[in-house]
């Protein structure tokens, strides 16, 4: 949940980048990290196997700028994708503020989009929190494949609700920035709302 | 809302900062930092200056979160204290008030046991100074100054991106 400091004249929030295994919520950050002014960054941590697959989460936290005075920080994290590490994606999840779902294109990963897709909604639920009401945008990543499933097909089967999508291509950022846009914009109009 | 956001003015961090302050001279403690469980750091005192706080403050609130599953699964609501035994330095964790963490980091100048003594006493206080940012919270702006949120544009978000 966010932190408005008004000592510090900051605002703090947490995006959460959750999908299937492999889909490429590590390389968003990662492609974030290696684009972003040093001035705005802090240092990316990344808690993953020997193998380099993210075991607990990646955190990247990001300033953007001042809002009416306030110094604007998102905290970043990338929960585990691995279907047995459900532990850990629900304590992730706690307190965030909006939610990435980064899905894979190909064909072949579909079934694991949509199991992602439904425990992301069983994880929400059990922090009191719904899809419908929560900052969310949904990531196409990896079309660049031969194997990518088609595109209205995806949005009809991962995004029945049309929120904001992006087409993307994580390992060389195309729609990496489109993405964080898009969920900070929702969640700071969140926010605008709950104060309102 | 499903949970409750965390809004502190000036009055409350000077509050905090005198308490983690002497807490730093009682405990002849290196450093203090107030963390909120969620990974935001709150406050700090002492000599650890340079050390990377955001990166602190995230990785205490993952530990927090990773122990309490674990207690959950022995049957445990949670593990308040956590004590991490370093080479050099000390870690002592408190969850205080089950919203707010409170890191201690000591040498051979003190103690576990003066640590844990005067750990409590402070996070009594600072207990009572976080349910009181609470109920302020959910009060509304008590300054009268409104949220910054409530003229918020279009434009002011965009202009955050320019990056």
């Amino acid at each position: 949940m966010s932190f408005i400091n008004y000592s510090s004249r900051e605002i703090n929030c947490k995006i959460v980048y959750y999908g299937p295994g492999l889909c490429g919520k590590t390389t968003n950050l990662q492609y974030i990290y290696s684009k972003t002014n040093p001035e705005l960054k802090g240092k990316m941590i990344s808690l993953a196997t020997e193998t380099e697959r993210t075991l607990f989460f990646d955190f990247l936290p990001l300033a953007l700028g001042q809002i009416r005075g306030f110094k604007t920080r998102f905290h970043l994290y990338t929960v585990p994708g691995q279907v047995f590490y459900d532990a850990s994606r629900k304590l992730i999840l706690k307190g965030v503020d909006g939610v990435v779902f980064v899905a894979d294109s190909q064909v072949e990963r579909m079934e694991a989009n949509l199991e992602s897709v439904e425990n992301l909604k069983l994880n929400l639920a059990e922090q009191g929190m719904e899809i419908a009401s929560t900052p969310y945008v949904v990531q196409y990543n990896k079309r660049d494949l031969p194997n990518a499933a088609d595109l209205d097909e995806m949005k009809r089967l991962l995004n029945p609700a049309g929120v904001a999508d992006f087409e993307a291509c994580a390992t060389v950022g195309k729609g990496v920035f489109e993405t964080l846009k898009a969920v900070a914009r929702s969640v700071l109009h969140d926010l605008k709302h709950m104060s309102g | 809302m499903h949970d409750t956001q965390l809004v502190m003015y000036d009055e409350d961090y000077r509050k905090i900062l005198a308490v983690i302050q002497r807490l730093v001279r009682d405990a002849n403690a290196k450093g203090i930092f107030v963390v909120d469980r969620n990974g935001q750091l709150i406050g700090e005192a002492g000599e650890m200056r340079g050390v990377d706080t955001t990166s602190l403050a995230s990785l205490t609130a993952g530990c927090i979160a990773a122990t309490g599953g674990l207690a959950k699964l022995v049957g445990e609501d949670d593990f308040p204290v956590h004590f991490h035994q370093g080479q050099r330095d000390n870690l002592h964790i408190t969850l205080v008030s089950n919203r707010i963490i409170l890191v201690v980091i000591f040498d051979d100048r003190s103690s576990l046991g003066l640590v844990r003594l005067r750990v409590k006493k402070a996070g009594a206080e600072l207990a009572k100074i976080f349910e009181e940012i609470l109920k302020k919270t959910e009060r509304g702006n008590p300054q009268g100054g409104g949220s910054p949120f409530a003229e918020i544009t279009d434009d002011d978000i965009d202009n955050l991106f320019s990056l």
